[in-house]
């Protein structure tokens, strides 16, 4: 029996001892292991987390500041099972993929907005929000030197330091899989990335794929009126929100499109029209920035 | 003056302040000190003033940065692509 296997095997286990029906294994991202038990599930974290963080972040999302906008843990507790850190959530309804345009940008965005008007003072002390480190390491992972990762690698190169900066709570790596729907309505969910940091990078995928011209205008519109409408200060307060969304979603431009060609290349097949789009953008944003950049040579 | 490739003669013409010495026998050109240079400057002028002006930037969209899409709206077709509706829901 692999140690995978011994991993599942304790996840189950630990799902049928809070859980009130069968423990299963949901499909996720291939770093995470789901288990769900009726009403509940099991979360093994990523390989190679650091507990003291989880712990930290754990704290904070069973705190009453955060009721209602971040799912909050049946406990406390991160396990460690076979070197992998472990926590136990109630289970809720994940967003349709087959309809994503029934998505709710709305819900989300004033979620968001709350999440960023919560007091830093009302939570315990919690790391470094977890989104411009997310950046450089998905682009360091890339291990070729086609065009494309060439593109991806340059563009990074040309963005100033990222870093997430003091600010307020901030969920760290916000999409439209960071939401479930509960009894009471929409909350999201994924502690691993919260923590302190400017809260326009909770804005930066819905920003990044509207430049690049994938989000249709009117959702971008719709999630950020609604945001705003919240009291949500990311964009800032003024008529134009690139002032303050511009890094953010350049940077998280860069990082889809480092995913999104890893993945093609793991697939074994070449970028399709959307990732060719996001590599196009990274282009964009090369020209620009080198223009801002570049020096007169006489 | 005597041509220093064919030791043919050579003929002195003045163009545009510019002094050439051309060989009757070769055809062969002698440029004086610093006429080379001139050249060089009077065809970079005649360059600038006859290139096309650089095209003026795009207007911004409204509302839209200026790295972003040139034309939004091209890609919106593509909204059922699996790759747009993963990117959509994953880390």
């Amino acid at each position: 029996m692999s140690d995978s296997d011994d991993l599942i095997d304790e996840l189950l286990r630990i799902g049928a001892r809070y859980g009130d029906a069968p423990a299963e294994v949901l499909p996720t991202r291939p770093d995470v292991i789901i288990v769900r038990a009726g009403s509940i599930v099991v979360k093994a974290h990523a390989p190679g987390a650091a507990e003291a963080p989880l712990v930290e972040r754990m704290r904070a999302v069973a705190r009453p500041a955060l009721r209602g906008i971040m799912l909050e843990p049946l406990t406390e507790e991160v396990a460690v099972v076979h070197d992998r850190l472990v926590t136990v959530w109630p289970a809720g309804v994940p967003v349709d993929h087959r309809d994503p345009d029934a998505a709710p940008w709305e819900a989300a965005a004033r979620l968001l907005a709350r999440l960023h008007a919560v007091p830093a003072r009302e939570l315990p002390s919690l790391p470094a929000a977890g989104g411009p480190a997310r950046v450089a390491a998905t682009v360091a992972r890339l291990d070729g030197d086609s065009a494309a990762e060439r593109v991806v690698r340059r563009a990074l190169a040309c963005l100033p330091a990222l870093d997430a900066g003091p600010g307020s709570p901030t969920h760290g790596d916000w999409h439209m899989g960071q939401l479930v729907r509960l009894p009471g309505g929409w909350i999201l969910i994924d502690v691993d990335d919260l923590g302190i940091g400017d809260p326009a990078w909770d804005l930066a995928r819905p920003a990044a794929w509207f430049a690049a011209g994938l989000l249709e205008p009117e959702v971008w519109h719709r999630f950020l009126g609604a945001y705003r409408a919240a009291g949500g200060l990311a964009a800032g307060a003024g008529a134009d929100p690139w002032e303050r969304l511009d890094l953010p979603a350049q940077a998280m431009t860069v990082q889809l499109t480092a995913a999104a060609v890893a993945t093609a290349k793991r697939e074994g097949r070449p970028l399709d029209e959307v990732e060719q789009v996001l590599i196009d953008t990274c282009q964009r944003i090369v020209q620009l920035r080198s223009a801002c950049h570049s020096v007169p040579t006489q | 003056m005597q041509c220093p490739k064919c030791r043919g003669a050579m003929r002195t013409y003045e163009r545009n302040g510019v002094h050439i010495d051309q060989c009757d026998g070769c055809r062969g050109i002698f440029l004086d000190y610093g006429e080379l240079e001139t050249l060089t400057r009077m065809e970079s002028q005649w360059s600038q003033s006859h290139a096309a002006p650089p095209p003026p930037p795009p207007p911004p969209v409204h509302g839209a940065p200026a790295w972003g899409a040139p034309h939004h709206g091209g890609h919106y077709g593509h909204h059922r692509q699996r790759s747009w509706v993963g990117m959509l829901f994953s880390t």
